[in-house]
């Protein structure tokens, strides 16, 4: 049984890092996330674990420091908010071409641009389809509580280097900023040199003379090869796919209508739920946890069961485009979300389940 | 010449020269001419006399110099254009005793990646960087870059380099021996016999400081021609590069040991 502390999303996001034995973690100072970074610095890990904490001069910097170490067989992460995530795009892009496993966190904030930095779940389409340039895709994971923010930089690295890719955790300010218990795992030692040159043949750790020098590239000229290249990653996403949706229902048995939403918004979403109950509106939340790869399947089970599905995100409505390419059947699919910053009250959202599902 | 006499000279024991290991035998992508396979070539040969190779990791830039990796048979890694100097630090922090470097362009490494390449410096990443310069970005055709000479043309400067209107070439090789984290830096040429041999001297110097000190960067400029960009033969593009290029990078150390050596 591990330790029961209580901490800030962003807190344990870094505690849990240093106890799930990451070698390094580069990163630059945004709100609402630099208690990521403030905690890693003031808990010293390279005196005890030996995990590289280290302040770059920018997310580019960050990104490009956490390509080179994992290039090398290492646990390496990065955090930041969604400003500093734009800039990591052609980081994330490449590691993707080069497949490399790395977990990024974004604990988002209000855009566009600058915009605010109260919580938002605006980066959705950033995080889930792409983000930056070429075909390719992170596994994204959803945390809704501080207990998961913990919980899934294990499973993030697991799942990286299960399939060596990028995989990010898409937070927001309020997961990022709220308090709440959380049991700590215990400590994972980090991997020795001579294991990650075991575990990772692929890893650029110096040639010896048993073996061809190793590369670390997302480049090839050949337009044949390239594709190739591309037709393998696309067999990797459709593995993904088939093995790692994850996602949790909250009173769906005998629901009439159905909430989606994850992170926050699904916490927000289960008291709406609640209220509805109080007043005989039976209402479910599917929440995804995984939301690359999307369970779409799961959504579609439930829309034969429901009479309608309301998004509820903290944007304008991002998800609610996958939900309708999930549910397959003539119900009502529609979005309520507040924007820049503002969060939206269970009151709030019940009244747009009735509003613009139940009445609409 | 007889055929014996010939067998009788090509053997063992006359051998002055031999191609280093540690250049694969895939044929360079440079032009003829260019200055970047010598450069590969003495980097590697420093590499396999200092017997380091197997603890090496090398890092590609975006450039002429991106497929670096199908000729330096080393373990490498390409970074995204500029970027490689952060790639290096991630590297340098999580394995301490290994021996990193980039080798990387003007474009690359003072332009795009300006940043990357300051704070490097200034961190005192203990890597080795290598800066060839040759005054233009070669890759992409010829166009401007950061260290294209005043009236150069090139196809983005197609009148000549304007300093009014696009700025002066950017000596960045003397502005990071500024910087307290960087221990040596230097300049040199691949042109000629003379040249190439104390360019080596000083790439090796600069590994062997990267191996005797666990701190402080390492750092070697590189000016080099481009014949194709510049439009001249290549012997021409050499004698251009010493009567134009030499007197405003002039070659040299510019920092010994953590001293300012020559401004
Ligand atoms: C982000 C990004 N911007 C632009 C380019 C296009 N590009 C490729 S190489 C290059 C210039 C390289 O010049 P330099 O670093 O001087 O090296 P050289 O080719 O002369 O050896 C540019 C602009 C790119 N690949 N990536």
């Amino acid at each position: 049984m591990g330790e029961l502390k209580l901490m800030k999303g962003n807190e344990a996001i870094a505690e849990a890092a240093i106890r799930a034995g990451v070698d390094a973690y580069f990163g630059y100072p945004i709100t609402p996330q630099s208690e990521v970074i403030e905690y890693l610095m003031a808990e010293k890990p390279y005196e005890t674990t030996g995990m590289v904490v280290l302040q770059a001069e920018s997310e580019v910097a960050a990104i490009n420091m956490v390509y080179g170490a994992a290039g090398t067989g290492k646990k390496a992460m990065t955090s930041s908010s969604s400003p500093g995530i734009s800039l990591k795009q052609e980081g994330i892009s490449y590691m993707a071409g080069a497949e490399l496993p790395c977990v990024i966190v974004n604990v988002v904030r209000g855009g566009p641009g600058l915009g605010t930095i109260q919580p938002s779940q605006a980066d959705y389409f950033q995080a889930v389809k792409g983000g930056g340039h070429g075909d390719y895709h992170m596994i994204v994971l959803a945390p809704a509580s501080v207990q998961e923010m913990a919980d899934f930089v294990t499973k993030g690295f697991d799942l990286a280097f299960k399939y060596r890719t990028p995989v990010m955790i898409l937070s927001d300010g309020l997961i990022g900023q709220m308090m709440e218990k959380v049991i700590m795992p215990e400590h994972t030692p980090r991997w020795t040199d001579e294991e990650i040159i075991e575990k990772w043949p692929w890893a650029t750790t110096g040639k010896p003379g048993s073996r061809e020098r190793n590369i670390i590239t997302s480049l090839d000229l050949d337009s044949g090869r390239q594709e190739q290249h591309n037709i393998h990653l696309q067999k990797k996403y459709k593995e993904i796919h088939e093995n790692e949706i994850e996602f949790e229902e909250f009173m769906c048995d005998d629901a009439d209508y159905l909430f989606v939403a994850y992170g926050s918004s699904a916490r927000i979403a289960q008291k709406a739920i609640k209220l509805g109950r109080e007043k005989g509106i039976k209402a479910g939340l599917l929440r995804p946890i995984t939301l690359y790869p999307f369970p779409a399947e799961a959504i579609h089970r439930l829309a034969k069961q429901v009479k309608g599905i309301l998004s509820l995100e903290l944007s304008a409505g991002q998800m609610v485009e996958d939900i309708r390419l999930s549910v397959g059947c003539d119900i009502k699919v529609e979005h309520f979300g507040r924007m820049g910053g503002i969060i939206h009250s269970p009151a709030e959202a019940l009244q747009a389940l009735e509003d613009k599902i139940i009445g609409g | 010449m007889k055929e014996e006499v010939l067998s009788d000279i090509i053997n063992v024991e006359n051998l002055v020269y031999k191609k280093t290991p540690l250049m694969t035998d895939n044929i360079l992508s440079y032009c003829p001419g260019c200055g970047h396979g010598t450069a590969h070539r003495i980097t590697m040969e420093v590499l396999e006399e200092l017997g380091v190779w197997k603890d090496t990791i090398g890092i590609a830039p975006v450039g002429c110099s991106v497929l670096a990796y199908e000729f330096m048979n080393v373990d490498m890694q390409q970074a995204a254009h500029g970027r490689a100097p952060a790639l290096a630090t991630g590297i340098k922090r999580c394995w301490p005793h290994k021996v990193v470097f980039t080798y990387q362009g003007d474009g690359d490494l003072a332009a795009i990646g300006t940043a990357e390449t300051i704070h490097a410096c200034n961190r005192g990443e203990n890597i080795v960087i290598i800066f060839v310069n040759n005054g233009i970005y070669g890759m992409t055709g010829g166009q401007m870059a950061p260290t294209t000479l005043p009236g150069m043309k090139s196809s983005t400067s197609p009148y000549g380099r304007d300093v009014h209107i696009m700025g002066n070439p950017l000596k960045i090789t003397e502005l990071v021996a500024e910087l307290p984290g960087v221990r040596s830096v230097t300049r040199q040429a691949v042109h000629t016999p003379g040249n190439v041999r104390k360019a080596k001297r000083a790439i090796r110097k600069a590994f062997e400081n990267q191996l005797k000190y666990k701190e402080g960067l390492n750092f070697v400029e590189i000016v080099s021609n481009c014949n194709s960009g510049w439009k001249m033969t290549p012997v021409h593009s050499n004698k251009w590069m010493e009567e134009n290029m030499f007197p405003y990078f002039p070659l040299g150390d510019i920092k010994v040991d953590g001293e300012i050596v020559n401004k």
